[in-house]
């Protein structure tokens, strides 16, 4: 469209005033998604960036406060701020890579050549499909330290029982176990990336005499690395936002061991009202998934290979 | 040779059948749990099937709490998430994919990153301003955004769909003298059945799903969606499991149903999304 920019002005006539028509055309069709994003997107994450230098609470007029709902959080004035950075970090680490490695694994089993493949597929990625609300009602009834089913099974093989949710040490890591029920989403994207592979590269590795292992290390992964980037870059996201279960199973508990970032910013905004320390809590949670997101951009030129700039 | 391979491959099966026995336990317990008396559910060791099966846990559920208006409400949520999304998602992918126009691309990418950011931040100023207009406890708040190109996600699925498809096609019914409204609604439209399926599918999920926003947005017990009113029943029965599962039994089933019912879609959608970095 480029090229035709000088002969377009060369001789105006039916072509020009139909670039100007379709540009029109375009600009209009697309004015929904634009005016959605200035509206439900920019236009929000500029507001919340003003709100939260102010002490606004729906009810009563605003005032400028500057820095001081920041300087709360940070010089522990908040004593949750801290807390819930903690675990939520604590939560981002132990699920991330527990959720990326099992759904890679599975998917590389779903992805030979077996018998009912299909069946498999659709059983892995059904807990995916149950609404929150759901499957945390149905894990509390799994967790629950004197008539669940994961306590009956250990008390069955002789093994210590857990308190589960309900103890301090141990809530975090069931929630993450619970996370793992739902990886079938995160194994679906990867079994889309594996059959993306082109098949002649493991037909070089045979007629190199290679192994399986060299198929997987030397083929598969590299070949999936854009895939393994997608999807830990999405699971971050995701665990630095996980609310639900939190605010259904454990109301934040027990002493605060689940009090995961959103559901602090959900109980200052909604619960409390400040809704300028809240925007000041949110507006933290962006820039710590932006550094991330970057860091993890930035170290994806060492482990990530893009066919386009390979050399193969 | 054929000895080893035959005992990976039944090692692999093993493997395969025990992780979906996992995944499947929870679902099986739920239901087992929803026919039981509470008696029964108690009894150690546990017992698989429920004896009789207590079908009035189900009445009695579902009259405790009005879940038929919860079904109602979620359902004219979903159904104008699923219209808005539907519609305006194809209409922009279709822009951005077949018309030139300037600043295109970069807009697109634009929007395409926002895909990247946490809801969390946007979320209070949208109620502040849902509030100063209003709009809080009603389902405005939830439905109206589905009407602005249905999220970055799925303008961006449409959009690789209609990448496949020959340019000459546009070429030939302009020449013909339809216009780009014409050729989006007579011509594209029957052509991206398959993802638009899939992009209704992704919206009735989010929708059905949605927990946060209706949580939000909805004070009045009579507005409740399904998840609100499940999250209502656990707080006021929260020791009868029995009548518990049997009300998340039925909360699940609409969307494993649709799940079952638009499978090749889903997968499909989400292959078609890509995902090549």
């Amino acid at each position: 469209m480029r090229e035709n920019g000088s002969d377009r002005r060369a001789k105006p006539g039916k072509k020009w005033r139909r670039a100007r028509k379709e540009a029109l055309f375009g600009f209009l069709f697309a004015s929904p998604v634009i005016l959605g994003y200035l509206i439900f997107v920019f236009g929000p994450l500029a507001f919340s960036l003003g709100i939260s230098f102010t002490d606004y609470n729906i009810l009563s007029k605003m005032s400028f406060v500057g820095l001081a709902n920041y300087r709360s959080l940070f010089d522990g004035t908040n004593p949750f701020f801290y807390k819930s950075l903690l675990v939520t970090s604590y939560y981002v680490v132990l699920s991330v890579p527990l959720q990326v490695v099992f759904a890679f694994a599975v998917a590389l089993l779903l992805n030979r050549s077996i018998r009912g493949k299909a069946v498999f597929r659709t059983i892995f990625f059904l807990p995916t499909m149950v609404p929150v609300v759901a499957s945390s009602v149905i894990w509390l009834w799994l967790f629950n330290p004197d008539l669940g089913l994961l306590n009956q099974v250990l008390k069955f093989l002789h093994l210590p029982q857990s308190q589960w949710i309900f103890s301090e040490r141990m809530a975090v890591p069931s929630l993450v176990l619970m996370s793992l029920w739902t990886v079938g989403g995160t194994m679906v994207i990867f079994l889309a990336g594996l059959q993306g592979i082109p098949k002649h590269l493991y037909e070089a590795v045979d007629v190199d005499g290679g192994t399986a292992r060299h198929k997987l290390f030397r083929i598969t992964v590299p070949m999936m690395t854009p895939t393994l980037f997608f999807n830990t870059v999405m699971g971050f996201i995701g665990s630095f936002q996980v609310f639900g279960q939190a605010y259904i199973m454990t109301g934040g508990g027990p002493n605060n061991a689940t009090l995961f970032y959103s559901f602090f910013t959900y109980r200052e905004a909604f619960e409390s009202m400040r809704m300028g320390s809240a925007s000041a809590i949110s507006w933290i949670l962006f820039v710590i998934i932006l550094l991330l997101t970057l860091l993890i951009f930035k170290s994806s030129s060492l482990w990530v290979y893009y066919e386009s700039e390979g050399k193969a | 040779m054929t000895g080893s391979k035959r005992a990976v491959n039944i090692v692999l099966y093993v493997v395969l059948i025990g992780g979906s026995c996992i995944c499947l336990f929870p679902f099986f317990w739920l239901i087992r749990s929803s026919f039981m008396e509470l008696t029964q559910i108690f009894e150690m060791p546990p017992i698989w099937v429920p004896r009789p099966f207590k079908w009035s846990n189900y009445s009695d559920a579902l009259t405790a709490l009005p879940f038929g208006r919860y079904f109602w409400n979620t359902l004219k949520i979903v159904v104008l998430e699923v219209s808005g999304t539907v519609l305006t998602s194809s209409l922009c992918a279709y822009a951005f994919a077949r018309l030139n126009w300037p600043g295109r691309n970069i807009i697109f990418m634009v929007i395409l990153s926002s895909m990247m950011m946490p809801g969390a931040v946007t979320l209070i100023p949208q109620f502040i301003g849902w509030k100063e207009l209003g709009a809080t406890n009603s389902i405005i708040p939830l439905t109206v955004p589905a009407w602005f190109g249905g999220g970055a996600f799925n303008v961006f699925l449409m959009r690789q769909f209609y990448g496949t498809i020959p340019k000459e096609l546009d070429e030939a019914a302009f020449v013909d003298g339809a216009g780009y409204f014409t050729i989006y609604s007579r011509l594209m439209l029957p052509l991206t059945v398959p993802p638009l399926i899939a992009v209704g599918l992704f919206a009735f999920l989010n929708g059905w799903n949605d927990f946060m926003g209706p949580l939000i947005y909805l004070n009045d017990d009579h507005k409740f969606t399904l998840a609100l009113g499940l999250q209502l029943f656990k707080g006021t029965y929260n020791a009868q499991w029995n009548l518990m599962m049997a009300a998340t039994t039925v909360v699940i089933l609409p969307a494993i149903a649709v799940f079952f019912l638009g499978q090749k879609y889903f997968v499909e959608g989400i292959v078609m999304s890509g995902l090549k970095g």
